[in-house]
């Protein structure tokens, strides 16, 4: 599903993701002296931002429904599953990639 | 020019890092291509944006063409996580001109900042060296990759699903995002949260999730699970 938007808008927000993030990772680098650390309440709620927001992202892409007969995608369920026990094993990006594909492959092209 | 050996140092301490770095920064290249978005889009992402699990969001948002303003936020909100290691680092860079800090922040990533904190605890280390030896390194790496996904996407038939290899890259940074009882449960309430609000116009159900499973880990924590007065990588 190809993008709608024109190649301006897209580097609009590019920009402003860039400008953003740049802001983050500046934050504390450039105030140090004038703030001397993470407000408690923020520093607690950052802590999970990874967990969640990973989370949020990967759930929806693995319990997919299939465009053409709108029921759960079996594919990307069986793939979802054996690539999150390898990266629970192994932690490792190639790892998951390698099973997560492989999987897809499997399941998609011998078996359905 | 002379290569410092601190430089160097950071260098060598990186190159294992790249077998994690190599695959995902080609999923950036491949997804681009995917969403529709040019070279010069998936270019301009690595190296203005230069955070991989960012640009993923935002390349599969604007794939999927949610609102600029979801995708904007979206990728921020990922993004926020490195305000804990821009505290953590700041005071061992803060006799560092203004110059150099400005480049070091641009170039914090997760793992130039694991690497850097970690050396840091050797006083000896010139610290702006090391940092720029392993962070340079992982971004050469990642603009390469980005390149390289991206004309290696464009030869791949779409049945192959190629797509898929981005929440798969996501998947691998969840797990050890999931170290204990209150980022489990910030982990579990965010994917059910997702799922579950899915069906909400303009990818509102990413955010949506995120924000409850944030919110979920908190409380979670101050029930009791976790430990986080103890552990993390801000611990000073």
């Amino acid at each position: 599903m190809p993008t709608e938007y024109s190649s301006v808008l897209i580097w609009a927000a590019i920009l402003v993701i860039g400008v953003a993030t740049f802001a983050i990772r500046g934050s504390f680098i450039a105030l140090f002296g004038r703030l001397d650390d993470v407000p408690s309440g923020v520093e607690r709620a950052l802590r999970f931002v990874p967990a969640a927001v990973l989370a949020a992202l990967v759930a929806p892409s693995f319990l997919a429904t299939d465009p053409t007969t709108g029921t759960l995608a079996l594919d990307k369920l069986v793939a979802g599953g054996f690539a999150a026990a390898v990266a629970w094993r192994t932690e490792s990006v190639l790892w998951t990639m390698t099973a997560g594909m492989g999987g897809l492959w499997v399941v998609r092209f011998l078996v359905l | 020019m002379q290569v410092p050996p601190d430089a160097r140092t950071g260098v060598r301490d990186c190159l294992p890092l790249l077998l994690g770095i190599i695959p995902f920064g080609l999923v950036a290249g491949i997804a681009a291509v995917n969403a529709g978005l040019g070279l010069q889009h998936a270019v301009g992402l690595s190296v203005i944006v230069f955070a991989g699990a960012s640009q993923l969001a935002a390349i599969d948002l604007l794939g999927a063409n949610s609102p600029l303003a979801v995708v904007i936020l979206t990728a921020v909100v990922i993004n926020l996580r490195m305000m804990m290691y821009s505290a953590s680092i700041a005071p061992k860079l803060r006799d560092q001109p203004a110059r150099w800090k400005a480049l070091m922040a641009y170039l914090l990533t997760d793992q130039a900042y694991a690497l850097s904190i970690a050396r840091y605890r050797d006083e000896s280390i010139d610290r702006r060296w090391y940092f720029l030896g392993a962070a340079l390194t992982l971004w050469v790496t990642w603009q390469a990759t980005t390149v390289i996904g991206y004309v290696l996407g464009a030869g791949v038939p779409d049945t192959w699903g190629l797509e898929f290899a981005v929440p798969l890259v996501f998947l691998a940074l969840l797990v050890p995002a999931m170290e204990d009882g209150a980022t489990i449960v910030a982990g579990l309430v965010g994917a059910t949260l997702a799922v579950v609000a899915g069906g909400l116009p303009l990818n509102l159900g990413l955010l949506v999730g995120a924000t409850i499973g944030i919110l979920a880990g908190v409380l979670a924590e101050r029930a009791g699970l976790g430990t986080s007065a103890t552990e993390g990588p801000d611990a000073h």
